[in-house]
C-alpha cells in the first residue's frame, strides 16, 4: 500500500428527484449529501450503513454511473468531475482561500469517461441480475474486450477470456454456458472476471457477497483479497455487514441517511468507535457465539430510519440517538478529526 | 428424555479401505454439470412439451397449406362460375357435370357445394382464409415494426421523450378505429383508384383499395398496444444491473440497445406479435362482413359469411364453413401464442 | 400420539419438475418440545423452508410428501386434508415470512388483516376482534395501535410491517410459530429489534418457534436447538452449545470457520468451504457434502452416511464418526 491517493471525492452530492408532493413542487432524495473521502492506492476502504443510507449511490456516483449533483471526483490526480461550485481543497484538507479572501472554486469539469472505464470497475450485489441471461459467460467477460478493443483477433479474445475465467477459479468449459446454469457463487465469479477483463486499478465492490450463501461468502472474500495482493487493486468495499467489511478493509466509513458519520481505521472503528450510531450498529450484529451473545447487552435502537426525502433537521441521527438534545436538532454536527485519521460527526463526542 | 430418532443400522459391510481418504479426482467426478441449454433450445423444449400449442401449430400449418398451396392445384378457381351449378349442396353435381360423369369423364366434387353464382365454395373458403391470413400476418408485421421501434425509443430514453411519445399513444388510443377505417376507405378510394391506373401500381386493384386502407389503419392505429408493451419491457430491462455493468464498461447506447435490451425483448416480441395475428384477422373479417373489406370477387372469410347470411335458411353450410374456419384460425393462433409465452417469456420462467 | 409438540420422522419430499425429480428432503427427522426454539440453518436449497412448510401443508406444487411421519400437536399431518389444515393454520401453527413487503395485502388496512385472522378462528364479534387487534399491536410494540389499524401496509416501514406480521401470526396464540428468515430483509438495527421482540413474546406466550435462517449469529442468540441442513438432509443436530462448541460434521465446522468475527483483533484469512452446492437434480450417490469435504473418504463417495448418536440429543451424519466407531471395535466389520 502506498501513501498515494488514487480516488478522492470532495463534498459529493447526489440528489434524485422523486415523484409525489404537491404539483410543480420539486422533491428530492438526498441520497448522498456532502460526503468526502479518499482511498489510497492498494487500500480497501469499507463503506457500511443500512439500506437507504446512500452507500451504493456513493459507489455508483463515484464511477459516474449517475451524474453527480455537486462536488468533485478526482482519480489518480485527474479531476474527472467538478461541479464548479465546490471550493478547492488544499493539501491540508482545508478549503483554499484566494487572494480576494474568498474560497477558490474549481473549474466546471466533466470528462469523457471512456478511458477511465478501463481503470475503474464495479462488481454488483446481485449475481442474478447483473449478468445478461441471453449471453454466454464467455461473451459477458468478452464484452469489455470488445468495447475497449483489447484483443486483435478472435483467438486472442478467447485466450484472454479463458485467462480471466481461470483467474477467478472457473475454467474454459464454463465459457460457453449461460448464467442460469451457475450457482450464485460462480455467477459472482463471472461478475468479477468481467470487471477484471479491462485490467482495472480500482474496483467498487457493491455488496458483492450479501446475496451469497454463507459457505460461499468466504470464498469470494478470499478471492478479493488474493486478487488485491496479486494485482495491486484498490477497493471501495460496500456492505451492510460490518463484520465482513471489518475483515477486508483497511479503513471503514459509516454512513447514515446520506451522510458520513464516522471514518476510521477498521480496528479503531470496531473497538474504539466514538459515534453513537456506529456503536449501536456494532452491538446490533448478532454474534455467532452462544456464550458471548448470552452475556452481551445490546443497545437496541428505537424506531426506524427516517425517510431520506424528509431527513431530520440538524444531526440526522438525532431521532434515534440516546444522547440527542436541542443542539442536535438545530445544527448539523461538524466533521472533525477525533484522533489522527479518525473522523466523526457528532455534537456529543465527549458524552458518548 | 429419550431420543426418538432411530438410526438406520448399518447393513453394509465396511472395510478399512473404505475409510481411506478419497482423492480430488474422485471427488470432482461427483460434480456433474448439466448439459448446457441456451435460451432458444430451452424454450423450444418447453414448447414441444406443450400439447395444446403443438396441436394449434399443426392446425395453423394445415390451414396455411390449404390456403396458400392447395389452391394452385385445385381444379376450380375462386372466380370461375359454373353455369347450372348454383347453390349446390356439398358433394353434389350439377346436371351438366352428371352428364359428363356419365360419359366417363372425371369431375372433381364440390366438397362444400357452390355458392349462388355457381362458384366452388371450397376454393372460395380457401382463398378467403388466404386473404385473412395475409392480412393477419402483414398487419402484425407492420405492428411489430412500428410498435417495437416506437416503444423502445420511448422506453430507452425516458424522461421528456417518453412523456411526449406516450401522450401521442394515448391520443391514438382514443380514436375509434372502425370509424377511421370507414373514413379512410372512403377518402382513399379515388386517390388509390387513380394510382392503380398508373403503370406499376396495378397490384393495388388486385389487392383492393379497402384492403390497403385496412393495412394503413393497422399501421397507423394498432401499433400502440405493442408500443406500450415494448416500452414497459425496455424500461424494466434498462434498469437491470447488467445494463449498468455494460455502462460501467463503457458501452455506448447503441451497443446496450442491440446487445442487451433487444435480445432480452425478443421473447416478448414474438409472443405479442403472435397474439396480434388473430386480432388482426378478426378485425379484417369483421370489416369484410360489414362490406368494407376486400374487393369483389376476391373472397375473405368475413365477406363469405356476409354473403351467406342472405341464404342462411336454405344453405346454412355456406355460413358455417367460413365461420368455423375463422374460429379455428383465431383459436389456434391464440393457443399457440399462449404456448409461446409459456415457453419464451422470461417472467414465467423458473 | 407423540410426546413432542412436533415430531418429524424420516420425512422424504420431492419436487417432480419437468426436468426430473428433485429430492428436496431426504430422510429428515426432528422433534420439538413445547416452548422450545429450534433453529434450522443451511444454505438456499438445503430444504430448510421446505421442512417447515410441509408441517403447515404449504408444500408448493409440484412438491409431494413421499415418505415419513409428521406429527404436530396431536394431529397426524400426513392424513390432514386441506380443510383440516385450514383449521390449524393461524390457530395452532403460524408463520412469518422473510419479506414483510409482499406478505401483507396492500389493498386492506392493517386492522382489516388482523381482524380477519381473529374472526376466522374465533367467534368474536367485530368490536371484540378490533379490541384484540389493538391488544396485539401493543404486544408487538407498535405505538398508537388504534391509528395504525386504519393504515395500509405501504404506510409502514419494513420493521413495522414485520411487527404486524408477527401480530397476525400470534393472533390466536399458536403453539408453534414458524419464522422463515424473518430478519433477512431488514437492516441490522431493525433486525435486533425484531429478534428481541420475538424472544420477549416467546417468554410471555410460551410458544415454540422454528427459526429458519442462514445467519449463524441469529441462531446463536435465539435457539435452544439447531438443525444444520445440507442438500435436503439434516447433517447435524444438537443443542446450541453442541453445534457451536462441539461440532462434529465437516460442514458445520466449515461453516463456523468461514464467518468473519468482529471481535477478531488480528487479520486472519477466512477458511472457506471450497466448491459449490450440489445440483439437486443430479445428486451424488454418496454423501452430498463429499465433493466439498476436506476429509472425504472413499466410502463417502459411494454410500449415504448413517446417523451417528453422539449423546442423547446430538447426532450427525458423517462417515468420519462411523470410522471412529469402526476403529473402536477393532477395525474389522
Amino acid at each position: 500500500m502506498e501513501d498515494k491517493r488514487l480516488v478522492e471525492v470532495q463534498h459529493l452530492q447526489q440528489y434524485f428527484p422523486v415523484a409525489g408532493g404537491k404539483m410543480f413542487e420539486k422533491k428530492v432524495v438526498k441520497a448522498v449529501d456532502d460526503v468526502s473521502f479518499y482511498i489510497n492506492k492498494g487500500e480497501t476502504l469499507g463503506l457500511v450503513g443500512e439500506s437507504g443510507c446512500g452507500k451504493t449511490t456513493t459507489g455508483r456516483t463515484l464511477l459516474r454511473l449517475h451524474e453527480p449533483t455537486d462536488g468533485r471526483i478526482i482519480y489518480d490526480g485527474n479531476i474527472i468531475y467538478d461541479s464548479g461550485k465546490t471550493p478547492l481543497m488544499g493539501p491540508d484538507g482545508k478549503p483554499m482561500i484566494g487572494q480576494d479572501g474568498k474560497p477558490m472554486m474549481g473549474q466546471k469539469t466533466s470528462v469523457n469517461m471512456l478511458p477511465y472505464r478501463r481503470k475503474m470497475q464495479i462488481v454488483f450485489q446481485d449475481p442474478y441480475a447483473s449478468l445478461d441471461p441471453r449471453m454466454t459467460v464467455g461473451d459477458i467477460v468478452g464484452e469489455a474486450i470488445d468495447i475497449h478493443k483489447l484483443a486483435a483477433n478472435k483467438g486472442e479474445r478467447h485466450d484472454r477470456i479463458i485467462q480471466m475465467l481461470e483467474r477467478v477459479g472457473l475454467n474454459s468449459e464454463h465459457a460457453n454456458r449461460y448464467p442460469h446454469e451457475f450457482s450464485g457463487g460462480q455467477r459472482q465469479r463471472v461478475g468479477i472476471a468481467r470487471a477484471l477483463a479491462v485490467d482495472p486499478e480500482f474496483i467498487v465492490c457493491d455488496e458483492p457477497i450479501s446475496a451469497l450463501d454463507v459457505s460461499i461468502q468466504a470464498q469470494v472474500v478470499n478471492m478479493f483479497e488474493d486478487l488485491q495482493e496479486e494485482l495491486g487493486l484498490t477497493y471501495l468495499f460496500i456492505a451492510h455487514d460490518l463484520s465482513v467489511v471489518k475483515h477486508i478493509s483497511n479503513r471503514i466509513g459509516v454512513m447514515y441517511l446520506g451522510k458520513m458519520v464516522e471514518l476510521a481505521d477498521s480496528y479503531e472503528l470496531t473497538f474504539h468507535s466514538v459515534h453513537p450510531y456506529t456503536r449501536s450498529l456494532i452491538s446490533a450484529i448478532p454474534i455467532a457465539d452462544p456464550e458471548t451473545s448470552r452475556q452481551s447487552q445490546r443497545i437496541v435502537l428505537e424506531g426506524d430510519v427516517p425517510s431520506p426525502v424528509n431527513p431530520p433537521s440538524g444531526c440526522r441521527f438525532r431521532t434515534r440517538c440516546p444522547y440527542a438534545d436541542s443542539v442536535c436538532a438545530e445544527a448539523e454536527p461538524e466533521w472533525r478529526e477525533v484522533s489522527p485519521g479518525h473522523y466523526a460527526a457528532c455534537h456529543h463526542l465527549d458524552r458518548v | 428424555m429419550s431420543e426418538p430418532i432411530k438410526k438406520n443400522p448399518l447393513s453394509l459391510q465396511l472395510n478399512v479401505e473404505d475409510f481411506l481418504p478419497a482423492d480430488e479426482n474422485e471427488k470432482q467426478s461427483l460434480v456433474i454439470m448439466r448439459e448446457s441449454v441456451g435460451f432458444w433450445k430451452d424454450g423450444m423444449r418447453r414448447l414441444r412439451k406443450n400439447a395444446v400449442a403443438m396441436i394449434s401449430l399443426c392446425i395453423i400449418v394445415l390451414v396455411m397449406i390449404f390456403s396458400f398451396i392447395v389452391p394452385s392445384f385445385y381444379p376450380y378457381s375462386y372466380e370461375q362460375q359454373i353455369r347450372g351449378a348454383e347453390n349446390l349442396s356439398p358433394m353434389t353435381y350439377s346436371e351438366k357435370e352428371q352428364a359428363a360423369m356419365a360419359a366417363g369423364e372425371k369431375v372433381f366434387p364440390h366438397v362444400l357445394g357452390t355458392d349462388g353464382l355457381g362458384r366452388d365454395y371450397a376454393i372460395r373458403v380457401m382463398m378467403g382464409s388466404r386473404i385473412s391470413l395475409t392480412v393477419g400476418l402483414v398487419a402484425s408485421a407492420l405492428i411489430l415494426l412500428i410498435g417495437s421501434l416506437y416503444g423502445s425509443i420511448a422506453g430507452f430514453f425516458g424522461g421528456w421523450v417518453d412523456l411526449m411519445m406516450m401522450r401521442i399513444v394515448d391520443i391514438i388510443y382514443t380514436v375509434p378505429d372502425i370509424l377511421i377505417i370507414i373514413l379512410l376507405a372512403t377518402v382513399l378510394k379515388y386517390p388509390l383508384g387513380n394510382l392503380a391506373m398508373q403503370p406499376g401500381f396495378g397490384w393495388i386493384s388486385v389487392v383492393g383499395v379497402n384492403m390497403i386502407s385496412i393495412f394503413i389503419v393497422f399501421a397507423l392505429l394498432y401499433w400502440v398496444g405493442m408500443a406500450r408493451i415494448v416500452r414497459g419491457q425496455v424500461m424494466s430491462l434498462k434498469e437491470n444491473e447488467y445494463v449498468t455493468a455494460a455502462r460501467a464498461l463503457g458501452a455506448s447506447n447503441g451497443r446496450i440497445i442491440k446487445k442487451h435490451i433487444l435480445t432480452n425483448c425478443i421473447g416478448t416480441l414474438i409472443v405479442t406479435t403472435t397474439l396480434q395475428i388473430p386480432s388482426a384477422i378478426f378485425t379484417e373479417s369483421f370489416l369484410s362482413f360489414l362490406g368494407i373489406g376486400v374487393a369483389k370477387p376476391m373472397p375473405s372469410l368475413g365477406s363469405l359469411a356476409a354473403d351467406a347470411i342472405k341464404g342462411m335458411r336454405s344453405f346454412p353450410y355456406q355460413l358455417f364453413a367460413p365461420a368455423i374456419v375463422i374460429s379455428i384460425i383465431i383459436l389456434s393462433f391464440n393457443l399457440f401464442g399462449d404456448g409461446l409465452r409459456d415457453a419464451f417469456d422470461p417472467k414465467l420462467k423458473n | 400420539m407423540s410426546e413432542y409438540l412436533v415430531e418429524v420422522k424420516n420425512e422424504r419430499l420431492s419436487f417432480f419438475t419437468p426436468a426430473g425429480e428433485v429430492k428436496a428432503l431426504n430422510d429428515v427427522s426432528l422433534h420439538l418440545n413445547e416452548g422450545e426454539v429450534l433453529g434450522i440453518v443451511g444454505e438456499s436449497g438445503s430444504g430448510k423452508s421446505v421442512t417447515a412448510y410441509s408441517l403447515m401443508g404449504l408444500t408448493a406444487y409440484p412438491g409431494k410428501l413421499i415418505g415419513g411421519e409428521l406429527d404436530f400437536n396431536g394431529h397426524h399431518i400426513n392424513d390432514l386434508t386441506e380443510r383440516d389444515f385450514r383449521k390449524i393454520r393461524g390457530s395452532e401453527i403460524s408463520i412469518i415470512f422473510q419479506d414483510p413487503m409482499t406478505s401483507l395485502n396492500p389493498v386492506y388496512t392493517i386492522g382489516n388483516q388482523i381482524c380477519e385472522v381473529i374472526r376466522l378462528h374465533t367467534s368474536k364479534t367485530k368490536a371484540e376482534a378490533t379490541a384484540r387487534a389493538v391488544e396485539l399491536l401493543t404486544l408487538v410494540g407498535i405505538n398508537e395501535p388504534e391509528k395504525r389499524l386504519k393504515q395500509y401496509p405501504h404506510e409502514l416501514s419494513g420493521g413495522m410491517r414485520q411487527r404486524v406480521m408477527i401480530a397476525i401470526a400470534l393472533a390466536c396464540e399458536p403453539k408453534l410459530l414458524i419464522a422463515d428468515e424473518p430478519t433477512t430483509a431488514l437492516d441490522v438495527t431493525i433486525q435486533a429489534q425484531i429478534l428481541e421482540l420475538m424472544m420477549e413474546l416467546k417468554q410471555k406466550l410460551g410458544m415454540a418457534i422454528i427459526m429458519i435462517t442462514h445467519d449463524l449469529g441469529v441462531v446463536s442468540s435465539m435457539c435452544d436447538r439447531i438443525a444444520v441442513m445440507y442438500a435436503g438432509r439434516i447433517v447435524e443436530y444438537g443443542t446450541v452449545d453442541d453445534i457451536f462448541y462441539r461440532p462434529e460434521h465437516e460442514y458445520t465446522k466449515g461453516l463456523l470457520r468461514s464467518i468473519p468475527k468482529l471481535s477478531e483483533k488480528e487479520h486472519q484469512k477466512l477458511v472457506p468451504i471450497e466448491g459449490t452446492p450440489i445440483d439437486l437434480l443430479n445428486p451424488p450417490k454418496g454423501c452430498p457434502f463429499a465433493p466439498r469435504c476436506k476429509a472425504c473418504m472413499k466410502v463417502c463417495l459411494r454410500e449415504m452416511p448413517p446417523y451417528t448418536d453422539l449423546d442423547e440429543v446430538h447426532y450427525s451424519a458423517c462417515w468420519l464418526l462411523q470410522k471412529k466407531e469402526f476403529e473402536a471395535k477393532g477395525g474389522n466389520a
